[in-house]
């Protein structure tokens, strides 16, 4: 308990209080209007899902093309719960019940396709989300491709800020225990690994399982967000989506995630009422990314609060040397 | 029993579709292990020259044919040179999301161009809307048009890899590109011929689809084009005759599971094959285990 009182982490606290408070008093002021506000969901449901993919294939090496299967299974059980049990009890159930259920599903697809490597694994999760997508087209409880309508809206800000800052701690502290230092060490060189001792199938699947959890997290507000699901909304291109915010962001960067999910969102905001053509400079700006960096805007650096802090040291010693020239000045006088 | 044959000669034709796909896709992977995800677009743009040829200029099958997939070779040749061509010493990872950027660029830009409706191809003439009856079993003259041009193109890659020096070359490079590199063979040439290759058959089979299913939009490549890489996959990736194995199997299976009530599944039964293969067998059909080297 000692360390929640240290420097790093009360600068990190104040720092997520005061975007939290910034934001939602902006809400209140209208400012971030109804339009807005579908933005901003938008870009917490995509930092969740990057920075899960990103513990996934930016991590731990293994290439997921199957988030959008994932994020579906949270999704469609917390619609089909709050459905039925539209109170605060309910879409807690969901969320949890939906994230359990894509964690699982992630658990009995990974222990045998994750034996598989490279381009391989990727074509057999994009199988898995396929599969997913059309068993959801075929359920009667889903309502097929018509999809369900109405489900009541829980999610909001207060609730998105929780899970997305939850998720993103989730991550980050994984990654610097004993296991996530073994999944770093699998993208490394999976046969070294292997051959220090280190169980590779056993991390490579809970890496998955918690990407999963993860997903099914984000499906889960994203259902009790817009109202309305349907099973080609997590079709091969919402997976794709993903995957472009992690590559964009850096391979192995968290933070690298989040600031592509944030400038993403919002170039495709901006760019809403062409609506084709959208499509198109997106494809164009995947390219242009992928030959002139192709480690992605952050590589695998972390932008910390450290910024500040050296902002903050700079002007220190920038203020340090004006006085001591003030001072020598003082003294040749 | 009719029913059954008439499904196996459905299953020909589809197969014959998704076996000219599965052969670009196998292709490239043999030579630069990329899974060229813009191919599918290459076999939807073969399909819209067609349509446009056959449409605007009043031409007939075979000269359309023909022309889709000169333009096919030129896109693939073209996409190979911008798009992967820089990459060549970059991650696998880089290529693969380059390769998922030009599809999307295909798709969406011939969608800005041609609008998203569906289009209908023109009505057949003369030789081409003539069936054969046996019994209660049909085939029509469309079908029979799949498989020949299907089989000539298949012995046509045939002789072309095998006989040819620039085969030679091919085999070379996919064995060890350094090796051949050392032997004094212009890999960027073969890998450029390789595309263009596989691009021609997937012009072909755009027109082909065209023809015979005659409707085609601007996302049309992109479940067949799954398809026919699940073909590849389980016919054993990088071999040749595996992916027209492959493409039989897997347009056999697909007909087979629609004919008898699953339609609504046809899909998943096929990602559900390709899932079995990976975890049975991942190296395909006639693949051989290469073991891991370190």
């Amino acid at each position: 308990m000692k360390k929640i009182f240290e420097k790093q982490a009360v600068r990190k606290l104040i720092f997520l209080a005061l975007t939290f408070i910034i934001v939602q008093l902006l809400i209140y002021a209208d400012i971030i209007d109804a339009y807005l506000q579908n933005t901003l969901t938008a870009i917490c449901i995509n930092i969740i899902l990057a920075v899960s993919l990103n513990l996934i294939t930016g991590f731990t090496g293994q290439f997921s093309l199957g988030h959008a299967g994932f994020m579906s299974i949270g999704a469609y059980t917390c619609a089909i719960i709050t459905l039925r049990m539209p109170t605060i009890f309910g879409f807690f159930l969901g969320v949890f019940a939906g994230a359990i259920f894509a964690a699982l599903v992630g658990f009995i697809v990974g222990l045998p396709t994750l034996r598989l490597r490279g381009d391989y694994l990727a074509i057999a999760t994009l199988g898995m989300a396929e599969i997913i997508r059309i068993i959801f087209i075929n359920l009667k409880i889903t309502n097929g491709a018509a999809g369900l309508q109405n489900i009541p809206r829980f999610t909001n800000w207060t609730w998105l800020f929780i899970f997305m800052v939850g998720t993103v701690l989730l991550i980050t502290n994984f990654l610097k225990s004993t296991h996530g230092r073994a999944c770093i060490a699998i993208r490394e060189d999976e046969i070294a690994a292997d051959s220090m001792g280190i169980n590779t199938t056993k991390y490579k699947v809970i890496a998955f399982i918690i990407g999963a959890f993860c997903a099914g997290i984000a499906g889960a507000l994203y259902a009790s967000y817009f109202y309305f699901l349907k099973p080609n909304i997590f079709d091969f291109l919402k997976s794709v989506n993903v995957l472009v915010i992690v590559v964009l962001g850096g391979l192995g960067s968290v933070s690298g995630s989040i600031l592509a999910a944030i400038l993403l969102e919002i170039i495709s905001t901006f760019l809403q009422s062409f609506s084709e053509l959208r499509m198109v400079i997106y494809a164009l700006l995947l390219v242009v990314i992928m030959l002139f960096r192709p480690q992605g805007l952050m590589g695998s650096k972390e932008v910390t609060l450290a910024v500040f802090n050296r902002l903050g040291g700079n002007l220190k010693s920038g203020m340090s040397k004006l006085e001591q020239r003030f001072k020598s000045k003082k003294g040749r006088v | 029993m009719e029913q059954l044959l008439q499904q196996v000669i459905n299953g020909i034709s589809l197969g014959s579709i998704y076996a000219l796909i599965a052969l670009g896709y196998t292709m490239v992977y043999g030579i630069i292990k990329l899974i060229n995800f813009a191919h599918c677009d290459v076999y939807m743009i073969g399909a819209y020259v067609g349509y446009f040829c056959m449409t605007t200029f009043r031409l007939g099958f075979v000269p359309s044919l023909l022309i889709a997939m000169v333009v096919c070779t030129l896109l693939g040749v073209a996409i190979e040179k911008i798009a992967y061509k820089p990459l060549r010493n970059a991650t696998r990872i880089a290529v693969l999301i380059t390769a998922i950027g030009v599809s999307m660029f295909l798709e969406y830009g011939t969608m800005f161009f041609v609008k998203a409706t569906s289009r209908s191809y023109p009505e057949m003439t003369g030789i081409m809307t003539e069936r054969f009856n046996f019994g209660n079993v049909v085939i029509t003259m469309q079908q029979v048009m799949i498989l020949v041009i299907t089989v000539v193109l298949m012995i046509l890659l045939q002789f072309i890899v095998r006989k040819t020096r620039i085969g030679k070359a091919m085999r070379a490079v996919s064995m060890d590109r350094d090796a051949a590199e050392l032997m004094g063979i212009n890999i960027d040439g073969t890998i450029s011929f390789t595309f263009a290759l596989g691009s021609a058959l997937a012009g072909a089979a755009g027109v082909l689809v065209g023809v015979y299913y005659n409707s085609i939009n601007p996302l049309m490549g992109v479940l067949p084009g799954l398809k026919a890489f699940v073909a590849a996959v389980f016919g054993g990736i990088g071999i040749i005759p595996g992916a027209m194995i492959g493409g039989y199997f897997i347009g056999m299976v697909e007909v087979f599971v629609s004919g008898y009530g699953g339609s609504l599944y046809r899909d998943a039964v096929v990602f559900g094959i390709l899932i079995l293969i990976l975890i049975v067998k991942p190296t395909g059909l006639l693949g051989k285990n290469t073991g891991e080297k370190v």
